[in-house]
């Protein structure tokens, strides 16, 4: 039987590519979350929380601790489902698919987390190749080290390909995770506190890093950050959360400017 | 009131695992690769540990039996009470709690350390179902092993029974064999040796289960190892009661 997600997004040709051509223009968003409410015994975590970015967009979220900034990623990745709400990836509601109808849509996604989450047993190289094996299978191997050399090199760990994980600083961990998020040429790029626990110059590095996959591979993506400076520089627009919900969503410049009280308060504090 | 409740929630949640696996198994793509990995892992690596084991067993049980049975004149019976007391429960059993020890103990604590560091998050969110490449390996590689492992269990252990019985009174390999065989069938040998696949989805299905639901950090390791270990085991005795019981009723 034909999944659900393949027949979603099977069906239907003319819509597709028209979708396709206003996220291409930016007119529609690549990835959009609405009315998202989650919570965990009695405590809201989300509460209607709604969000979009379009292609080759960069949206910050940022927060005070426990606010759902991660959450957020989760449910938007599919590893926790939500109370209620809405995840439209190209348009298509993906909350509360099955793990296998999820995977056409995962592979379309990148995700870094927090602690990077390599896979500890494997190498460096081999924590890159790991979405190729799985997913690329007709890969010729020659390709696949090509493609892993590739991706190591774009993210600066060419020399560092046989080392393990646990032989790496923290700042390299997070770049080699990055580089793995890229291995399947996402279109949305999902990053947990890229910066979180790095130094001021290896946070600079990860932040350049995202610069210029941005403006290489043209991606959607949403950084779930702590860190202004970080959020500042990386993302085209800032969205803050308070309670569950967006307080403001903006340029920085728009949030400067904001009358909210949370707000004022948020960034004289960053 | 907790303690019966935790106690079906367990239940439950262990067979909404089951499904899971079994989902997940049976629905392509196959993980061969992590599956022959998964076969070296628990198969040759818990080898000289099941035939060690099985070889004690042996030694023991001839030790025992020869004072036991020369109090009734029954000496000449040695051979087949070793041979019959291995092959039919002694070897089985032991490779149970053996591979549930360790094998029940690696699985349970790689895949809880996995769980804790968000690596089994990650292959998740990379699109490869956990269930599959994890899971359904390992307790396949349990089931298909545990039989394996059992006949070297019994091969070590009538092989030292015969040895601890031929330093005391020498007898022929050959005879001991024959007197310890004569009248059997693989009737009387085959079901208790694939009794064994039993153990292994047991020992398998909880290290698993344990792992993959592992919560708090370092501690939260330590207890799915642990309770791998204990369960299992504990599982691996419960079940062999009722698969004597079945066997006995429906291979007479």
């Amino acid at each position: 039987m034909q999944s659900l997600a393949t027949q979603t997004m099977t069906t239907s040709p003319d819509i597709s590519t028209r979708r396709d051509q206003l996220e291409l223009d930016g007119s529609a968003p690549v990835l959009s979350v609405t009315n998202l409410t989650k919570s965990f015994g009695n405590r809201k975590v989300l509460n209607g929380l709604s969000l979009s970015v379009n292609r080759g967009e960069t949206i910050a979220v940022l927060g005070r601790s426990g606010t759902g900034k991660s959450v957020l990623l989760r449910i938007i990745i599919g590893l926790a489902k939500p109370d209620s709400g809405e995840v439209c990836i190209h348009g298509q509601n993906i909350a509360g698919l099955s793990m296998d109808q999820l995977g056409e849509f995962r592979k379309k996604m990148g995700f870094l987390f927090q602690h990077a989450a390599l896979y500890d047993s494997l190498t460096v190289g081999e924590n890159v190749a790991f979405p190729l094996d799985h997913h690329r299978r007709g890969m010729a191997q020659s390709e696949k080290t090509e493609r892993v050399r590739q991706l190591l090199s774009e993210v600066g760990l060419e020399r560092d390909a046989g080392k393990m994980p646990s032989d790496i600083s923290g700042g390299m961990q997070k770049r080699a995770g990055l580089a793995r998020a890229l291995a399947l040429e996402p279109e949305i790029l999902l990053l947990d506190e890229p910066t979180a626990g790095l130094d001021p110059i290896s946070s600079g590095e990860i932040d350049d890093l995202v610069l210029k996959l941005q403006r290489e591979h043209n991606m959607a993506s949403i950084v779930v950050t702590h860190d202004m400076y970080s959020a500042k520089t990386i993302a085209n627009r800032l969205a803050i959360l308070d309670k569950g919900q967006v307080v403001i969503e903006g340029t920085f410049k728009d949030l400067q400017a904001s009358n909210i009280e949370f707000v004022q308060e948020f960034l004289s504090h960053a | 009131m907790g303690i019966v409740s935790d106690f079906f929630e367990w239940f439950g949640s262990l067979g909404v695992f089951f499904w899971q696996v079994l989902k997940a198994a049976v629905t392509p793509p196959y993980e061969w690769r992590e599956l022959i990995r998964q076969l070296d892992e628990v198969g040759s690596k818990s080898l000289p540990l099941v035939a060690t084991a099985g070889a004690a067993i042996g030694a023991v049980l001839s030790m025992e039996a020869r004072s036991s049975l020369s109090r009734f004149g029954a000496k000449a019976m040695l051979p087949s009470a070793i041979v019959y007391s291995v092959v039919l429960e002694m070897g089985p059993i032991i490779t149970g709690l053996v591979v549930s020890g360790r094998v029940g103990a690696g699985i349970g604590a790689e895949l809880a350390s996995m769980k804790v560091t968000e690596q089994i998050d990650a292959i998740e969110a990379s699109a490869i179902n956990p269930y599959r490449l994890l899971a359904a390996t390992r307790i396949l590689a349990c089931i298909l092993m545990l039989p394996l492992l059992t006949l070297a269990a019994d091969a070590t252990g009538v092989f030292s029974g015969w040895l601890t019985q031929t330093l005391v009174e020498p007898v022929s390999l050959r005879q001991f064999i024959n007197g310890g065989f004569a009248g059997a069938t693989f009737n009387d040998f085959l079901p208790p040796t694939f009794k064994t696949a039993v153990f292994g989805l047991i020992v398998g299905l909880i290290a698993c289960f344990q792992g993959m639901r592992t919560r708090g950090g370092a501690e939260g390791v330590g207890r799915a190892a642990t309770n791998s270990v204990v369960l299992a085991s504990l599982f691996v005795i419960l079940a062999d009661v009722v698969l004597v019981k079945f066997i006995q009723v429906f291979f007479p």
